[in-house]
């Protein structure tokens, strides 16, 4: 069934946006396929539309009325001739129904055939799966019919606390409750329920033990239609915040060559349990003394794919096309050898000084850092508009290096010439990570937002615009003041080394 | 003053092998600061998370002026000591700028086993100590800690530099005029509890702070009374009736806002005294030490490689530039500020001696400080150097260097051995700070020569004895314990896991640190130089 499914892709329908739009667009221009790009009308004008070689509108701005409208797309690809369509990720690329529909259609979804990705979308039946085909879970209670309150007292005496409830059907955060002890169990139960029922439309809940200082680790998958599976080594994503991944690596600090070898035979032990075809990747949980356990599989290109493409030197994007099209795997998995560090980090367009309040509005002048071993994969350029309409990812930053610190170093050089005008980003947070003695010691895990973040941002990091503007004139103007920059006038004998404002510090951080 | 000039090729082979070698030591000097940065483990964050109170670090960036920079003092104490359970033995001091004036910071990290004092903190708070008031450096004391570290109290209590020693010291210093200033953000129990007491001006946080000669349980023990910590010690009894602080802080914010405030009011502290210009970067790339040093330290090289990555636009004023040339001697000035250089280039001679103990005299009479740059294998043995009285001339040059009053800074850079050490004004002559490079080692002597001392005693040993000498085989096997131990104890950071030094720097930041450390000296009123009785 799957070899008929294949064959050769020709003209593909591109129907997402932003930065993951531009990226499979680039992707099909270099596999010579002829990309069409079905944007929303107030996406029509934006970066990736002017980058596309031809374009399709699907209709207004609300995902439910564009990107989210399958009859629309499908529509769409049918008008254009596409014989595929490239969902990206989030909006329809996760949607057994709308897979199936592409098919129906006589045309190529690139992404896994619905039956895997209906598995692995509801999370009880993946759990179920998956501890049958021997892939280790965490100890949790699940139910058909979700978990009741008298059914989570039982469990909380069998797994003890904490404990975690989330949502059967969702991701991203919602409908997820940590319980620490018995008396918050039957509101924190009420509460993720009416989460899960008003994000996702299921209030279906599950039980799982809550290992402390866990680290996310997932293992990026490749599957052919002839049964090859190959895994491309892990990816770490322990940096969390308010469980959205924001700073993501390749390798993982923590992995050693054993794990990465336990790790990735899981993995692909997991893809082959659900009849995997495409990219996709397995997300486990480690526990501090490496044991691991399934979280879920998420079936669709992932945001962070560019640190493994890094390392590995495979382009997956290219990969998903080839695939889709009958094509084999681009390497065996003796071929796949991981070199040196990757690190990307989302810069989204928020304001990490008001609590991650998202920014809409008009960008001025925007300019992306290079230098070796850069990669920017962006959604929006100069004069662009971000509005409220989809997420506040404006582009991702993703640095390589043959080592972890000069990755680091980098990033954070990289960051730092980022210029982003009219718009508040989380640039200068995410620098705070790179920054962070535990961030760069390799030890942070998916608590490390939560409690070393919680002093950001330091005091008097900010100056008043008034004193930017003045200082900025004084530099175009040439003025050479040449006064030290201290709260107190130094007592006038000169050049004093301490009243230089260089922020310096032993060892460099 | 002339630019040096390099014959320095970074293109060379053996320049790449070193730039190779020089920059893995430092990636692995970084990567040691890191975890140790990172203080107490997860578990020890996260309760002092809970109690709702800022990491160490976080404190000291809010008490800084924006940007300011921050010399942090011995990051690396008690590394590889104490199971390696004390990072930085629980302490962070270093002097950083506060309302534009140089302040030494000592704040106690509670996510390091309760901010305990170990040996080693008593000895790097002590050492602070030391520093501030040799420089008349004001001090900010962050107390959060739980004490001695009970364990091992017969190494922290009794001594005269042991636990006393600190208010003995605060004493000492607010009598010199040294202003000492204390911040409770959390326990200050016991001995502790004299802190904020001796301090002349004390801040507590409500909520966080408490400060007792005996806690609740001690309390319970002794009176049978059952009392919170916060009706015992808390801040409104310590602001409102006890009077042992003066300020009462809302939040740590809060607190670190007023401590701003009160070293506003310190009233005009001391100018910087000595002969600084506008600074100039050298002409010559810091980052190029990393070529210039050699993987071994039996190779040489010309010294002024190094002066001329350090000092601006690698300008150099050479002294006896023709006499005694194993020891480079000269003007320059770095960051701006003018100082006398020594620095070694060979084992040191008669004339070496001389030459060096004339420059000590003539910065003396100037009033100018000395940099010692110690790369130093010792002083020449042998019949003839003994009869020519090398001992006598390599003690001028060890008397010059004991007292001269100024400000004197040593840098190792590569070897520190035997008399050598001394002369070079070593840890016990007192230099004002002391660094090393990672590539530096210290000891007595080298471990080949010293393991080649011991094999020729136990030769002659068993020579007396009639016993057979040992065979080749057996003689590497009875010199190769000796051979690690002095690698093991030589290295850099055995040493400043011991305060030995100062800190351990990345060489291309030395230029940085020597110039804020000198900066840090000049403030202090200069003393005249009297020197004794030098043996002719």
């Amino acid at each position: 069934m799957s070899r008929l499914a294949a064959r050769p892709i020709r003209r593909v329908l591109v129907a997402n946006r932003g930065e993951i739009a531009v990226r499979v667009m680039r992707a099909c221009e270099e596999a010579d396929l002829e990309a069409v790009l079905a944007a929303s009308e107030i996406d029509a004008t934006g970066f990736a539309a002017r980058t596309a070689p031809e374009l399709v509108v699907l209709g207004p701005a609300p995902p439910s009325e564009s990107y989210l409208n399958s009859k629309r797309i499908l529509a769409a690809a049918r008008e254009r001739r596409c014989d595929a369509i490239h969902p990206g990720y989030g909006f329809l690329a996760e949607n057994p129904g709308f897979a199936a529909a592409v098919a129906d259609a006589g045309l190529i979804f690139i992404g896994p055939p619905p039956g895997a990705m209906a598995m692995m979308g509801d999370k009880i039946a993946a759990r179920q799966a998956m501890e049958q085909a021997g892939v280790p879970v965490l100890p949790g209670v699940t139910g058909r019919a979700g978990v009741d309150l008298a059914a989570a007292r039982r469990a909380a005496g069998r797994l003890g606390f904490p404990l975690l409830i989330k949502a059967a059907a969702g991701g991203g955060g919602r409908g997820i409750r940590i319980v620490r002890q018995a008396g918050e169990l039957e509101a924190a139960l009420a509460a993720a329920r009416r989460e899960s029922e008003g994000a996702f439309g299921d209030g279906r809940v599950m039980l799982e033990r809550f290992i402390e200082e866990a680290r996310h680790i997932e293992v990026q998958v490749l599957a052919d239609h002839e049964g090859n599976c190959i895994h491309l080594g892990e990816r770490e994503c322990s940096i969390q915040r308010r469980f959205q991944k924001i700073v993501e690596e390749a390798p993982s600090p923590f992995v050693t060559a054993a794990l990465r070898q336990r790790l990735g035979e899981t993995a692909v032990a997991a893809a082959r349990a659900c009849g995997y075809v495409n990219a996709g990747t397995v997300e486990f949980l480690v526990a501090p003394d490496g044991t691991f356990y399934f979280l879920e599989m998420n079936a669709r290109i992932q945001v962070e794919h560019p640190v493994t493409e890094a390392v590995t030197g495979i382009d997956l994007v290219r990969a998903q096309l080839a695939i889709a099209g009958g094509g084999p795997l681009p390497a065996s998995q003796d071929e796949i050898v991981m070199r040196g560090h990757a690190i990307e980090c989302r810069i989204t367009a928020e304001d990490p000084a008001r609590d991650f309040a998202p920014c809409a509005g008009k960008v001025g002048q925007v300019v992306w850092p290079t230098g070796p071993g850069i990669r920017v994969d962006a959604g929006i350029e100069s004069g662009d508009t971000i509005g409220v309409h989809y997420d506040s990812l404006i582009a991702k930053l993703i640095a390589h290096g043959p080592d972890r610190m000069t990755a680091v170093r980098r990033l954070d050089r990289a960051l730092g010439s980022v210029v982003v005008l009219g718009v508040e980003t989380i640039v200068p947070y995410l620098q705070a990570v790179l920054r962070h003695p535990l961030f760069r010691a390799g030890q942070a895990t998916t608590a490390f937002v939560a409690r070393e973040m919680a002093g950001w941002p330091p005091p008097g990091e900010t100056l008043p615009d008034e004193a930017l503007v003045a200082a900025a004139v004084a530099e175009v103007l040439g003025s050479s003041g040449g006064g030290p920059v201290s709260g107190r006038a130094s007592a006038g004998t000169g050049p004093d080394p301490w009243d230089r404002s260089d922020r310096f510090r032993v060892g460099g951080s | 003053m002339t630019v040096i000039e390099s014959r320095f090729r970074p293109d060379d082979e053996e320049s790449r092998a070193n730039a190779e070698s020089n920059r893995s030591l430092a990636a692995d000097l970084r990567a040691r600061l890191e975890r140790a940065r990172a203080g107490g483990d997860a578990k020890a964050r996260a309760r002092h998370r809970e109690q709702n109170k800022l990491f160490v670090r976080d404190r000291i960036e809010r008490l800084l002026d924006p940007g300011a920079p921050f010399l942090e003092l011995s990051p690396l104490a008690a590394s590889g000591l104490y199971k390696d359970e004390a990072p930085g033995a629980g302490l962070v001091t270093g002097i950083g700028r506060i309302e534009g004036r140089p302040c030494m910071i000592v704040a106690n990290d509670a996510t390091v086993k309760g901010g305990a004092y170990f040996p080693m903190t008593v000895r790097k708070h002590l050492r602070a100590q030391a520093i501030a008031q040799e420089n008349h450096l004001p001090c900010v004391y962050l107390v959060d800690s739980g004490g001695a570290f009970l364990p091992l109290q017969s190494k922290v209590f009794p001594d005269r530099h042991h636990f006393g020693r600190i208010f003995f010291n605060q004493a000492r210093m607010s009598s010199e005029g040294i202003p000492q200033v204390a911040v409770v953000l959390g326990s200050c129990t016991a001995g502790g509890a004299y802190v904020p007491a001796m301090s002349d001006e004390a801040i507590i946080v409500k909520g966080i702070g408490t400060i007792f000669l005996g806690g609740p349980p001690l309390v319970k023990a002794a009176t049978g009374v059952e009392v919170s910590a916060e009706e015992l010690g808390g801040a409104d009894v310590h602001a409102r009736h006890s009077g042992v602080v003066d300020h009462l802080a809302e939040d740590e914010e809060d607190a670190l806002r007023q401590t701003r405030a009160i070293v506003a009011t310190l009233g005009a502290g001391p100018a910087p005294g000595g002969d600084i210009a506008a600074s100039e970067p050298p002409r010559h790339d810091p980052s190029e030490l990393y070529g210039v040093v050699p993987r071994s330290l039996r190779e040489v090289y010309d010294v002024r490689e190094v002066i001329a990555r350090i000092v601006d636009g690698s300008r150099f004023r050479e002294f006896k530039t023709l006499y005694g040339t194993t020891l480079v001697c000269g003007f320059a000035r770095l960051e701006g500020i003018l100082v006398g250089i020594i620095a070694n280039n060979g084992v040191l001679f008669s004339e070496s001696a001389l030459k060096g103990t004339h420059f000590i005299e003539l910065c003396a009479a100037r009033g100018v400080p000395l940099l010692f740059l110690q790369n130093i294998t010792g002083f020449m043995v042998g019949a003839e150097y003994e009869r020519g009285g090398i001992a006598k001339d390599g003690a001028k040059m060890v008397h010059a260097v004991a007292n001269a009053a100024v400000p004197k800074i040593t840098v190792i850079i590569g070897g520190s051995f035997g008399a050598g050490n001394y002369a070079m004004c070593g840890r016990a002559y007192e230099p004002r700070f002391l660094f090393m490079w990672p590539n530096a080692r210290i000891s007595v002597m080298g471990g080949d020569q010293a393991s080649n001392v011991l094999l020729t005693v136990q030769q002659e040993q068993r020579a007396r004895l009639g016993q057979e000498a040992m065979t080749p085989p057996e003689a590497d096997a009875f010199r190769k314990p000796i051979l690690e131990s002095y690698e093991r104890e030589g290295s850099p950071y055995y040493s400043t896991a011991r305060l030995w030094d100062d800190g351990i720097l990345d060489p291309p930041e030395t230029r940085r640190v020597l110039g804020l450390a000198f900066a840090a000296c000049l403030r202090a009123p200069q003393k005249a130089t009297r020197f004794g009785v030098f043996r002719m």
